[in-house]
């Protein structure tokens, strides 16, 4: 059974078409990227799985369970984390701070009033546990306002991880790394291929044509071609709608 | 949220200045200063109430005067029908400030910034023009109380008692929000403040907690609202009409949105400037007529200075200035 399956989406701005009947699958343990040009939907796909804006038709699918209408935290619930492109982190605290909230999340409810949440060890932990994989252990007391980019860029996967994701939908994870960020976060994502789903949005395709199993070209929120990296790079509708014109670039 | 030396010193000194009060009262011979002194107590109150929503989870309630209202009317109404127990008003008013809170923070919070603001304000409003239209406990000029609550031992007749009991309640509201701040629900109205749409999609359902907070928030009014009626021996709807929501707003923003210790510092300088300027005598006839009949202005022109010069309010400011 596949992990995640979106079949028939669609969803209309005013006039415009931003997802065109889209049918998706993702395996279990395989890393899906979907890659297209600059406004083919990729984003906008992304905020459908994760809840923040609803479909006008079609079924999103997670583990056997109906998804399509339930709002974000239920989807977080139930094992589908997701990665902001742009990052989105809580500034006023630290970075464990961050992972730690991200932690709490799914360690019961929040209506305790009297203990402070720092001292729960099993939120910290795990936060660190989280921190750790993504390289940011040193900087765990930090306060968030005074990170790196690059860093930011790896909290904001370090909190995806934190809430114990089964599936991550990770939204251009790289944008804006160094290229020796971008090293650490393909290797890591390599690592974490087989123990999560991963649904990758990128531009970087280096990156993308190293990691994933299968890929997904959008164009206009309609997809063109799926197939494994060698029959994407040889798709002649593709080699014209997108990788062609990079190469002209 | 680490403050500065200068941010604790400022604390431990107005509380303990404020701890003074009756002590200082009596040797100046001025008993007017616990009365007045315990009006800031139950604003200062009813101010940090405000906060917990206000500046730990950026909701801006123009409508929590209606909470001071049904702590007031509790006690107003019960005692008109002979139930003097304060023990039984209070468990009257927290029940039924509960229910309201529930339900129009259930109703108000599923809207965000100027439409939250506006919606708390009507549903404020509604509550006014209800206490108005009851005739029985003197509609629009309120009414006066036969007595005070009694509550066991206390004997709330004795000013100097009236105003520590105020002091011990917001002592205890001040540690017990101390705690919250820090602890997994702070964390979650924290969250909230800073990025709401993060907090659900890390599978956060935001709406429980912030209501959860909105209801909490009321009844730390609702108790200021005991308090105030209690201290009048008189209840009225002006206890809830709009400007007084504005005033806690202000108190709030004033000593520093968001810490523990600005709403207190906020209501205490908003309050003593008010009553210097409305009743000052320095002995030059022409001054005192001008700010006595235009000390609203002048305060106007306080609250402009404040916003502008410390941007983060008289304690936010301090906290800040870690130099």
């Amino acid at each position: 059974m596949n992990h995640l399956e979106v079949t028939g989406l669609v969803k209309r701005f005013g006039g415009l078409l931003a997802t065109d009947h889209l049918d998706l699958t993702l395996a279990r343990g395989e890393i899906h990227a979907v890659i297209g040009p600059n406004g083919a939907g990729k984003t906008t796909l992304i905020n459908q799985l994760s809840g923040e804006i609803l479909p006008d038709a079609g079924r999103i699918v997670f583990d056997g369970r109906e998804l399509t209408r339930e709002p974000p935290f239920r989807r977080s619930m139930a094992g589908l984390g997701r990665s902001f492109q742009i990052t989105s982190v809580f500034n006023d605290f630290s970075v464990l701070q961050n992972a730690a909230l991200a932690v709490q999340a799914h360690a019961g409810h929040s209506f305790r009033f009297w203990r402070p949440a720092a001292s729960e060890r099993a939120l910290t932990e795990p936060a660190l546990a989280a921190l750790r994989r993504v390289g940011l252990l040193d900087r765990a007391q930090v306060p968030v306002a005074s990170l790196a980019h690059g860093e930011r860029r790896q909290l904001e996967i370090a909190m995806v991880l934190a809430t114990g994701a089964k599936c991550l939908l990770l939204d251009e994870p790289m944008a804006g790394m160094s290229p020796a960020e971008s090293v650490a976060v393909v290797a890591l994502l390599q690592e974490l291929k087989g123990e999560h789903t991963i649904l990758l949005v990128e531009h970087d395709m280096d990156a993308v044509f190293a990691l994933a199993d299968r890929l997904t070209v959008l164009v206009y929120g309609r997809p063109i071609a799926t197939g494994t990296p060698d029959q994407i790079r040889n798709h002649p509708e593709v080699r014209e709608a997108y990788l062609g014109e990079q190469e002209h670039a | 949220m680490a403050s500065s030396a200068a941010a604790r010193a400022f604390a431990v000194l107005l509380l303990a200045g404020l701890a003074l009060v009756p002590a200082l009262a009596a040797w100046l011979d001025q008993p007017f200063w616990v009365t007045l002194f315990t009006r800031i107590l139950i604003f200062a109150l009813a101010a940090t109430g405000l906060n917990l929503v206000l500046g730990f989870g950026a909701m801006v309630s123009f409508g929590h005067a209606m909470y001071i209202g049904i702590g007031a009317y509790a006690v107003g109404i019960l005692s008109y029908h002979g139930i003097d127990s304060g023990f039984v008003q209070l468990l009257a008013a927290l029940g039924i400030g509960t229910v309201v809170a529930l339900g129009v923070g259930a109703i108000c919070l599923r809207t965000s910034g100027m439409a939250f603001i506006m919606i708390t304000l009507a549903f404020a409003q509604m509550l006014f023009f209800l206490a108005v239209s009851l005739r029985e406990y003197g509609g629009d000029d309120g009414m006066q109380l036969k007595g005070r609550s009694l509550l066991g031992a206390l004997d709330l007749n004795n000013a100097t008692l009236l105003y520590y009991l105020s002091y011990a309640l917001l002592l205890a509201v001040l540690y017990g929000l101390w705690r919250l701040v820090h602890s997994r629900f702070g964390m979650v109205l924290r969250g909230c403040r800073s990025n709401e749409r993060r907090m659900g999609s890390m599978g956060f359902p935001t709406l429980r907690y912030k209501l959860g907070a909105y209801v909490l928030s009321a009844l730390v009014c609702v108790l200021a609202g005991m308090l105030m009626a209690n201290l009048t021996r008189f209840v009225s709807p002006s206890y809830m009409a709009w400007t007084v929501s504005g005033e806690l707003i202000v108190m709030t923003v004033l000593g520093g949105l968001g810490t523990l210790i600005g709403p207190i510092a906020g209501a205490t300088a908003l309050l003593l400037v008010e009553e210097g300027l409305s009743s000052l005598k320095v002995g030059l006839p022409w001054l005192d007529t001008v700010v006595n009949q235009h000390w609203l202005a002048l305060i106007g022109i306080f609250i402009v200075l404040v916003v502008l010069v410390l941007k983060q309010g008289i304690y936010g400011w301090l906290v800040a200035n870690k130099s």
